[in-house]
């Protein structure tokens, strides 16, 4: 009998019935992550020695889970899966984990991301390639790709996650499972390790929208040391879950859906949008209306720049406590500007420096006005644009990429610029601090694609009601990743 | 020939009136075990995030409405990005672009010692963090995070003062106010207040090359670096060779007396500031400034006022009794005790302040409280001692560190009062020296002190000095 593929509420009922206790969840759970470990790498470390906990009638209580290794940890090494802070072990826990240890979950693992939440591919990471379980060729997008992994791959029913632009968002849709950003403030992210902090945001990848609601009402709450949370007390997300969606407005960017503005689509952007199409039609069968929307191009064409504008700029202040004098190896050198030099050179992977460069470059005072005030500008544009939509609509729904996971050897840097806004679209959520969830609407090629639906900030309940309704009219609950047979 | 001087100035003053660090819960206090106020957000450990405290802001608003500034619609931060290893978050969380300070253009009007008045202009007041303090030693460097995210007060003045005596006027009063106000002990020894000072000479309406002077640590310092700089730049225009005055930073030498370069404006660090996103802004409500207004205490110049017109006292003495909240105390305090106003200001601003000067000591470890200062006073006023034998017992009372009245006992500290005694007193003294009287007959009138004198020698100062001289002048006249 195997317990870390089922869903939360199945697993705690077994654990109150005593079917199971939670030191097998735990046994089964570290089992399962080192038998992943060699054909995913999905951890950067794996708690041997994790101790199970009293089960109590939080669903969440004795159950395994992972935790994204840019979390600070107390007592556990905390890497952001950067060689900055390959020896670094936290003496104070994030609020959010810490949420979760006082209603008794169990974490068994840090989970590898592109270093610092700084990439898309999870290929960054000072342990290497993160492989994407249903094909191990392919990669999980990032940056939480370890979590994405390990979750899809039945390791246990959730792990955290952080997103900045898209970090759980797309990582969720390239694995088959569920991925979601509370409205930002609403997790607290004392304790994050910091890479963009107005678009960072905490949340989790699970295996159905039940477990996400049930994972982000234990993690969110108000937090005295964080000033940008609210009070959330009166969300709540999973008992909220099931109620009427009928009526309810979606609304899609038509123009970046259509095929036919894709004049040298491959197979898999066509059958994605296809695809896509099939979920808008559940959606009207689950009696929503759902219409598609022009939005300014320009503001469309922007997304990219915004966000890297803004992102590198608060990266490179954000990492600027990272000189290696007070935490980190230490670097080498004759006073202080060389050490931090030859730590900061030694320790910091060539993709980050360039966003390093970008950054420092665009808040340099001659261009400072030209890029990051207007990125800021063009954010505040999208932003009010997507607002004046969610006074008519309930929910914005796209399709999460271009397409199913990409091959590893393909990957680069470059964006391509006809699937661009397709690719990038999930930033909205960050520039707007909306909360956002992509679940799994099918496969293409056997390997599974995703769906994402935004919201309206504090808009939570129900933006999960819309997925969880659309989740029952597919099969795609709870699956487990199966290597694709090629 | 003589410039026209400009000076402008910055008056860094530390919050440490707050139990904890503006953007911290450590202690906000001083101690001398390094590191020992210290929260992980202290050390910017990966993920620690800056959390306001409210009580900064409020006293940052009254200081913002004492200096007539306006105060912005919304409270927020801005990061100020360099490398130092005193900064471990690789910025400064301050408040820098309008319209972000606290307060923006406002006004002081400060009191010279002779009484006349000037106007300073402020540009703006700010809040912001300290940063680490560092000891460099033979081959390593210490720090010592204690002084990380202190809450700091940066005031900038308009480029609009003309002396290093005004310059100096301005910051004792700035001094004063922060103190008055509970904001701040203001204690330069502590390191609590800092200055950098801009100077610029011109022969013309437009203002000479600025020159900045970063990091002087006393009052003294400002008026010594100022002084210098005006010398300097003076020398170097009347020779012809003003092109040398150099848009550039320079540090107060304390051990010379003299301004050192440090760099020139050219290679100016772009700090690439932008908004702190870990502090949501927010609106300052306008009762709360009110009530901020409603709750400023009694100012230095507001108690100066009332010292001169109630209690008579020179503008001269007042201004002294003002520079100090500490001072001021003491002075309220022996008016409580019933000493006479112009009694306890003279004993203050003579004896005892000159006794802390010498000793480098705070008034509020003085020995001499304002109770045993009324024991001495009252015991000269009633007659009981001389104000000569006052004097030596206020001294004997320091160095003893016991109840004057003791030590009167002790001493036979007694005034001789006694006419008769005082009579052959006066007489044995003028039989000692017949040749002085015959001087003081042929005009030589200075002699009556010497003979006064003589007498107090022999009574070891008891004599009632007023006596003594009367029966003098009538022995001497028969």
């Amino acid at each position: 009998m195997t317990y870390m593929n089922k869903g939360l509420v199945e697993i705690h009922e077994s654990l109150k019935k005593k079917e199971v206790a939670s030191a097998d969840l735990i046994k089964e759970s570290l089992e399962k992550a080192h038998e992943i470990q060699e054909k995913t790498n999905a951890f950067v470390t794996i708690l041997d020695n994790a101790q199970p906990s009293e089960v109590t009638d939080e669903i969440l209580s004795g159950i395994p889970y992972g935790i994204k290794d840019n979390y600070s940890t107390k007592g556990i090494l905390s890497t952001g899966s950067s060689n900055t802070l390959k020896n670094y072990v936290p003496f104070f826990t994030a609020t959010a984990v810490e949420n979760l240890e006082k209603k008794g979950a169990v974490a068994i693992g840090k989970t590898t991301l592109d270093e610092f939440g700084m990439g898309g591919t999870g290929t960054t990471a000072h342990t290497g390639v993160v492989h994407n379980p249903w094909d191990y060729d392919r990669m999980c997008a990032g940056s939480s790709s370890g979590s994405a992994a390990s979750v899809a791959a039945g390791v246990y029913p959730y792990a955290l996650g952080s997103d900045t632009g898209d970090s759980i968002r797309k990582p969720a849709a390239y694995c088959g499972i569920v991925g979601y950003k509370p409205t930002y403030g609403m997790i607290s992210r004392y304790g994050l390790f910091p890479f963009a902090s107005s678009l960072d945001h905490c949340g989790v990848l699970t295996r159905s929208v039940e477990d996400a609601a049930i994972v982000v009402d234990a993690m969110k709450g108000i937090d005295k040391n964080d000033m940008t949370t609210w009070d959330s007390k009166d969300i709540h997300l999973y008992e909220n879950l099931k109620k009427e969606i009928k009526g309810k407005k979606l609304f899609y960017l038509k123009d970046v859906c259509d095929i036919k503005n894709y004049p040298d689509a491959n197979e898999e952007l066509k059958a994605h949008l296809e695809n896509f199409q099939e979920t808008l039609k559940k959606c009207e069968e689950l009696g929503m209306t759902v219409e598609g929307v022009s939005m300014d191009q320009k503001l469309l064409n922007a997304l990219p720049s915004v966000y890297v504008v803004i992102s590198c700029a608060e990266a490179t202040s954000n990492m600027s406590n990272l000189t290696g004098f007070i935490f980190g190896p230490r670097g080498e050198g004759k006073n202080y500007r060389e050490m931090m030099k030859d730590y900061r050179t030694k320790g910091f992977s060539p993709l980050i420096k360039r966003r390093f460069i970008i950054g420092s470059y665009v808040l340099q005072k001659e261009n400072q006005e030209k890029y990051f005030k207007n990125a800021q500008r063009v954010r505040r544009l999208i932003v009010d644009q997507m607002k004046e939509f969610f006074k008519e609509y309930d929910g914005f729904i796209m399709p999460v990429g271009s397409g199913p996971a990409k091959l590893l050897k393909d990957q680069d840097d470059m964006i391509k610029s006809d699937t661009t806004i397709l690719e990038e679209h999930l930033q909205i959520g960050n520039f707007g601090g909306f909360p956002s969830i992509t679940i799994p609407n099918g496969f293409i090629k056997g390997l599974p694609v995703g769906v994402n639906i935004t919201g309206n900030c504090y808009q939570d309940e129900e933006v999960l009601r819309i997925a969880y309704a659309l989740e029952s009219t597919m099969n795609y609950k709870g699956q487990i990743a199966c290597e694709v047979t090629k | 020939m003589k410039y026209n001087v400009t000076i402008g100035l910055e008056m860094h003053c530390e919050i440490s009136k707050t139990n904890t660090k503006v953007f911290s819960n450590a202690k906000n206090g001083y101690s001398e075990i390094p590191n020992s106020h210290v929260r992980p957000v202290d050390m910017a450990f990966p993920g620690v995030l800056p959390v306001v405290n409210k009580e900064c802001v409020r006293m940052s608003l009254m200081m913002s409405e004492i200096l007539h500034c306006t105060q912005p619609e919304y409270m927020y931060f801005e990061r100020k990005n360099y490398y130092y290893p005193d900064l471990p978050k690789g910025y400064q969380i301050t408040q820098n672009t309008p319209p972000a300070p606290v307060g923006m253009n406002g006004y002081i009007d400060i009191e010279r010692e002779d009484g006349s008045t000037f106007r300073v202009e402020i540009d703006n007041i700010h809040l912001e963090e300290d940063a680490a303090s560092m000891n460099h030693l033979y081959d390593i460097s210490t720090i010592d995070y204690n002084r990380a995210g202190v809450p700091l007060l940066e005031l900038v003045t308009k480029p609009c003062l003309h002396s290093a005596d005004d310059a100096v006027a301005f910051l004792e009063y700035m001094r004063a106010v922060y103190q008055y106000c509970d904001i701040s002990e203001a204690d330069s020894k502590k390191g609590q207040i800092r200055c950098d000072v801009n100077v610029s000479i011109s022969d013309t309406d437009e203002l000479g090359t600025k020159v900045e002077i970063k990091n002087v640590n006393s009052f003294g310092g400002v008026r010594d670096a100022i002084n210098y700089e005006i010398k300097r730049q003076t020398e170097l225009k009347q020779a012809g060779r003003y092109e040398e005055v150099e848009q550039e930073t320079r540090r107060y030498d304390e051990e010379t007396g003299t301004t050192i370069r440090m760099r020139s404006k050219v290679d100016a660090i772009d700090y690439k500031y932008f908004v702190e996103p870990n502090i949501p802004k927010y609106k300052i409500a306008k009762s709360w400034l009110e009530e901020i207004q409603n709750s400023i205490p009694e100012l230095p110049y507001e108690q100066k006022n009332k010292y001169q017109q109630d209690y008579g006292l020179s503008s001269y003495d007042a201004n002294i009794l003002i520079k100090e909240k500490a001072i001021a105390n003491y002075f309220e305090e022996c008016l409580k005790q019933n000493i006479e106003p112009k009694t306890a200001a003279n004993w203050i601003t003579g004896l005892i302040l000159g006794y802390l000067y010498k000793y480098e000591m705070e008034i509020t470890d003085f020995f001499i409280t304002p109770k045993r200062l009324f024991d001495i006073t009252e015991a000269i006023k009633k007659g009981a001692i001389s104000s000569k034998q006052g004097k030596d017992l206020f001294y004997m009372t320091l160095e003893q560190e016991k109840e004057p009245l003791e030590i009167m006992k002790e001493q036979g500290m007694m005034q001789i009062s006694d006419e008769n005694a005082l009579n052959s007193i006066v007489e044995e003294v003028l039989n000692e020296n017949l040749s002085q009287i015959e001087l003081y007959h042929n005009g030589k009138t200075n002699m009556f002190d010497y003979f006064v004198g003589q007498v107090m020698k022999k009574t070891k100062g008891q004599a009632n000095p007023v006596m003594v001289k009367e029966i003098l002048t009538a022995k001497l006249s028969k």
